[in-house]
C-alpha cells in the first residue's frame, strides 16, 4: 500500500467530493481510527513512559479540538476575529454545570443546551459585527470576554462567585461516565462528529457563503450573499461548538471556575488556530494538539534543570507564557499558514521523492 | 453637600487617572496612525518601564532623574528592538496575524518581567510628597495631583513636537498617507521606528506615574487594556480623542466604582470602560472624532 497511484482519476462526482479520496488514505484513516477507538487499552505503557495520564490528556486535547473548529469557522473561515472565546466556552461550562446541579436536567440535555445558550450568547456579542470588521471586531469580543468574565465572578447567587460550581459525573443513559476511559469515548465520538461537521459545513451554500465574506465581503453582498446573517449564523455555529467544548471540560474537570476562562484561553484558541493553520480543519486539530502538548513537552527540560539548579524552577513557571507568546510569534513571522501548510509542504516533497524535479 | 465632595473627590482622581489613560492612549494611537498596528502589547511596554524604574531606584539607588531619564532611554531601545524585529516582517500581513503577534509580544515582555521580578507588589520610593492634601472637604493623597501634572506636560510637549518639530510633521504626514509621505522622502521605515519609540516612551511615564499610585505588579499591564476604550472613544486615530477619550474614560471608571459597586458587588470599575466600549461601538463605532472608513464598491 506504500504506493501511490500516479494521479488522481476521478470520473463521477461523488467520487470528486469525497472527504477519504484515494486508496492509500483510506487504509491510513481506518489504521488510525482504529487505534483511537483501542486508544483506552493500549495507554497504559505510555503512561509509564511518559509518566503522565495520556487518557487525561486526550480527553482535554479532544475538548480543545472541538472549541478549536468552532472558532476555525468564525475566524478561519467567516474571517472574523473574535478575542471572546474563552469566555463563550466558560458560557458553555456554566450553562451545563447550571442546568445539571441547579434545575436537575440530565447531561445528554443540559449537553445540547449549554451548546445552544453559548450560541445565543455568541450571537447577541456578534452584532456588532454588523457594522465592524477587523480590529474593531477584535477589541469589541475582547470586551465580551470582560464583560462576560465580570458576570461570571460577581453573579453570584448564578455562578457561586469566586468559588465557582461543583459538578458531579455525569451519567448518560445509566452508563456512569465519571471514568476517563468513558468519558474518551464521548468526547471523540463528539471530536469526530464536530469534524465531519466542519468539514462538511466548508462544502454546503452556508460554507461558501463565509469563504466569499471572509474573501471579499463587498463582493460577496454584491452577488446575494446575506452578509449580515451568515455573520450572524457564523458566530452562532462557532460559539455552540465552543459551548459543547465548555461543557464537557464542565462535566470532566467537575469544577467550573471563572478562572478557567480568562482572556488567557482566548488568546490560547486564537494560537491554536493561527499554529495550526487558519482556515483549515485539520489545522485546527494539529493546533489543538500542539497546544495542549507544548506544557507539557516544556516540563521536560523544566525537570531536567530544576535538578542541577533547583532556583530555576520558578523561571521556568512564569516563562510557560512567554514560550508561548514566542512561538506565536515565530510561527507568524516564518509559517504564517501554520502546521497545516507545512504538513503539505514536507507531503508534496516525499511524494515525489528523489525526483522532485 | 457631603455628597457633591465624595462626587468631586471621584472626578479629581478619575481626572489624574485618566490622565496617564491619555498618555499611553497617545502612544497607542500613533502606533495606529503610523502603521496600522494595534498595539496589544501597550500595557506591557508600560509594566516594563515602571520595573525599570523601580529597579533602578531601588537595586542600584539611582536619583530620581538619572533614573527617569535611564528608563526613558532603555525604552526607546526597547521599541528600536520590538519594531525592528517583530512588526517591521509584519508589514501588510492581515489584521489577525497582526493582532496576535503583538498579544505573543505581550506574553513574552509579561513573561521575561516576572522571571526578572517576580510577581510580588512592590512600592515605589516616596517621588512625589506622600502627606495628603485638603481641598475643601476633599482629603486624598498629592500622587494624583502630580500624576496628573505630569501628564499634561508630557502631553503639552508631544503636542508641540507634532506641531512643530521636523520629524514630528513626518510622522503626521506618514500616518495621513504612507505613499505620499515616501515620495516626499520621508523614510517611513524610521517614522514607524520612531512612532515605537514615543510610544514606548509615553507608556513608561505612565507606568512610573501609575506605579506611584498602585505599586508595581504584573497588573499594570492591565492600564494597557484600558486604553482600548479610551482609543475607542476618541476615535482610534485622532490624537486629540486618545487624550479626551483617556480623561473621560478614567473619570467614568472611577464614578461607576463609587457609585454602582454596592449594586453589583465589587469590581464595576474593571468592568465598567469596557461596558462603555461595546455601547460606543454600536452606535458610533468611529468615536468622537475618529474618521469614518467609508467604502465604495
Amino acid at each position: 500500500m506504500s504506493l501511490q497511484q500516479s494521479g488522481i482519476f476521478h470520473e463521477t462526482y461523488k467520487e470528486d467530493m469525497a472527504i477519504f479520496q484515494t486508496p492509500f488514505i483510506k487504509f491510513w484513516m481506518s489504521i488510525f481510527f482504529l487505534l483511537l477507538l483501542i486508544f483506552p487499552w493500549i495507554c497504559r505503557p505510555l503512561n509509564a513512559a511518559l509518566n503522565t495520564n495520556t487518557l487525561y490528556l486526550m480527553n482535554i486535547i479532544g475538548i480543545y479540538i472541538i472549541g478549536a473548529h468552532g472558532l476555525n469557522i468564525l475566524t478561519g473561515f467567516t474571517g472574523q476575529i473574535s478575542l471572546g472565546h474563552g469566555a463563550f466556552m466558560g458560557v458553555g461550562a456554566y450553562a451545563s454545570a447550571i442546568l445539571t446541579v441547579k434545575a436537575g436536567i440530565p447531561f445528554w440535555i443540559a449537553l445540547p443546551l449549554a451548546g445552544l445558550i453559548t450560541a445565543l450568547v455568541g450571537m447577541v456579542f456578534g452584532i456588532p459585527s454588523l457594522r465592524l470588521k477587523g480590529l474593531y471586531l477584535a477589541i469589541a469580543t475582547m470586551a465580551a470576554q470582560f464583560i462576560i468574565g465580570y458576570a461570571m465572578r460577581n453573579w453570584s447567587g448564578l455562578t457561586g462567585g469566586s468559588t465557582g460550581l461543583v459538578v458531579s459525573s455525569p451519567k448518560f443513559f445509566g452508563i456512569d461516565l465519571g471514568t476517563d476511559r468513558a468519558y474518551y469515548y464521548l468526547v471523540y465520538t463528539l471530536v469526530i462528529a464536530a469534524t465531519l461537521y466542519t468539514k462538511n459545513l466548508t462544502r454546503t451554500r452556508p460554507g461558501r457563503a463565509f469563504v466569499a465574506i471572509r474573501d471579499r465581503y463587498l463582493a460577496a453582498e454584491v452577488i446575494g450573499v446575506n452578509v449580515w446573517f451568515y455573520r450572524i449564523l457564523s458566530f452562532g455555529i462557532s460559539s455552540f461548538l465552543v459551548g459543547i467544548a465548555g461543557s464537557l471540560w464542565a462535566h470532566y474537570v467537575l469544577v467550573v471556575n471563572d478562572e478557567a476562562f480568562g482572556i488567557w484561553l482566548s488568546v490560547q484558541y486564537l494560537a491554536m488556530i493561527i499554529i495550526g493553520g487558519m482556515g483549515s480543519v485539520l489545522g485546527a486539530i494539529y493546533g489543538a494538539v500542539f497546544m495542549t502538548l507544548l506544557p507539557i513537552l516544556l516540563r521536560i527540560p523544566e525537570h531536567a534543570l530544576t535538578q542541577v539548579y533547583p532556583g530555576v524552577f520558578a523561571i521556568f513557571q512564569s516563562m510557560t507564557e512567554g514560550v508561548f507568546g514566542l512561538i506565536i510569534i515565530l510561527f507568524l513571522i516564518f509559517e504564517p499558514d501554520g502546521l497545516a501548510a507545512r504538513w503539505h509542504t514536507v507531503k508534496n516533497y516525499w511524494k515525489l521523492w528523489p525526483f522532485s524535479y | 453637600m457631603q455628597e457633591i465632595w465624595f462626587f468631586l473627590q471621584l472626578v479629581i482622581q478619575g481626572l489624574a487617572v485618566g490622565s496617564v489613560y491619555a498618555l499611553v492612549a497617545l502612544g497607542f494611537v500613533l502606533i495606529y496612525k503610523a502603521s496600522s498596528v494595534i498595539n496589544f502589547a501597550q500595557g506591557e511596554l508600560l509594566m516594563v518601564g515602571a520595573y525599570v524604574c523601580l529597579a533602578l531606584l531601588t537595586t542600584y539607588q539611582v536619583p530620581f532623574w538619572a533614573g527617569f531619564l535611564l528608563t526613558m532611554a532603555f525604552s526607546v531601545i526597547l521599541a528600536l528592538f520590538i519594531e525592528r524585529l517583530v512588526l517591521r516582517p509584519m508589514i501588510g500581513e492581515p489584521v489577525i496575524s497582526i493582532i496576535m503577534i503583538t498579544i505573543g509580544l505581550s506574553l513574552v515582555l509579561k513573561s521575561v518581567v516576572a522571571a526578572i521580578w517576580g510577581t510580588q507588589i512592590k512600592v515605589f520610593p516616596g517621588i512625589f510628597p506622600q502627606t495628603p492634601v485638603k481641598m475643601g472637604e476633599i482629603v486624598m493623597s498629592q500622587v494624583y495631583i502630580y500624576t496628573f501634572l505630569a501628564s499634561m506636560v508630557f502631553l503639552i510637549l508631544f503636542a508641540l513636537f507634532f506641531k512643530y518639530s521636523r520629524m514630528g510633521i513626518a510622522m503626521r504626514a506618514t500616518a495621513n498617507s504612507n505613499q505620499v509621505a515616501l515620495s516626499m522622502g520621508i523614510s517611513v521605515k524610521k517614522v514607524f521606528a520612531i512612532s515605537w519609540c514615543v510610544a514606548a516612551v509615553v507608556s513608561a511615564v505612565g507606568g512610573i506615574l501609575i506605579g506611584n499610585i498602585n505599586g508595581v505588579n504584573s497588573t499594570l499591564a492591565g492600564v494597557g487594556l484600558k486604553v482600548f476604550p479610551a482609543v475607542i472613544l476618541g476615535g482610534l486615530d485622532s490624537i486629540p480623542g486618545a487624550v479626551l477619550g483617556g480623561l473621560i474614560i478614567g473619570i467614568l471608571e472611577n464614578l461607576s466604582g463609587g457609585y454602582l459597586d454596592q449594586f453589583f458587588g465589587g469590581g464595576v470599575k474593571e468592568v465598567a470602560p469596557f461596558v462603555v466600549l461595546v455601547i460606543i461601538l454600536m452606535i458610533k463605532p468611529y468615536g468622537l472624532f475618529g474618521t469614518e472608513e467609508i467604502e465604495r464598491v
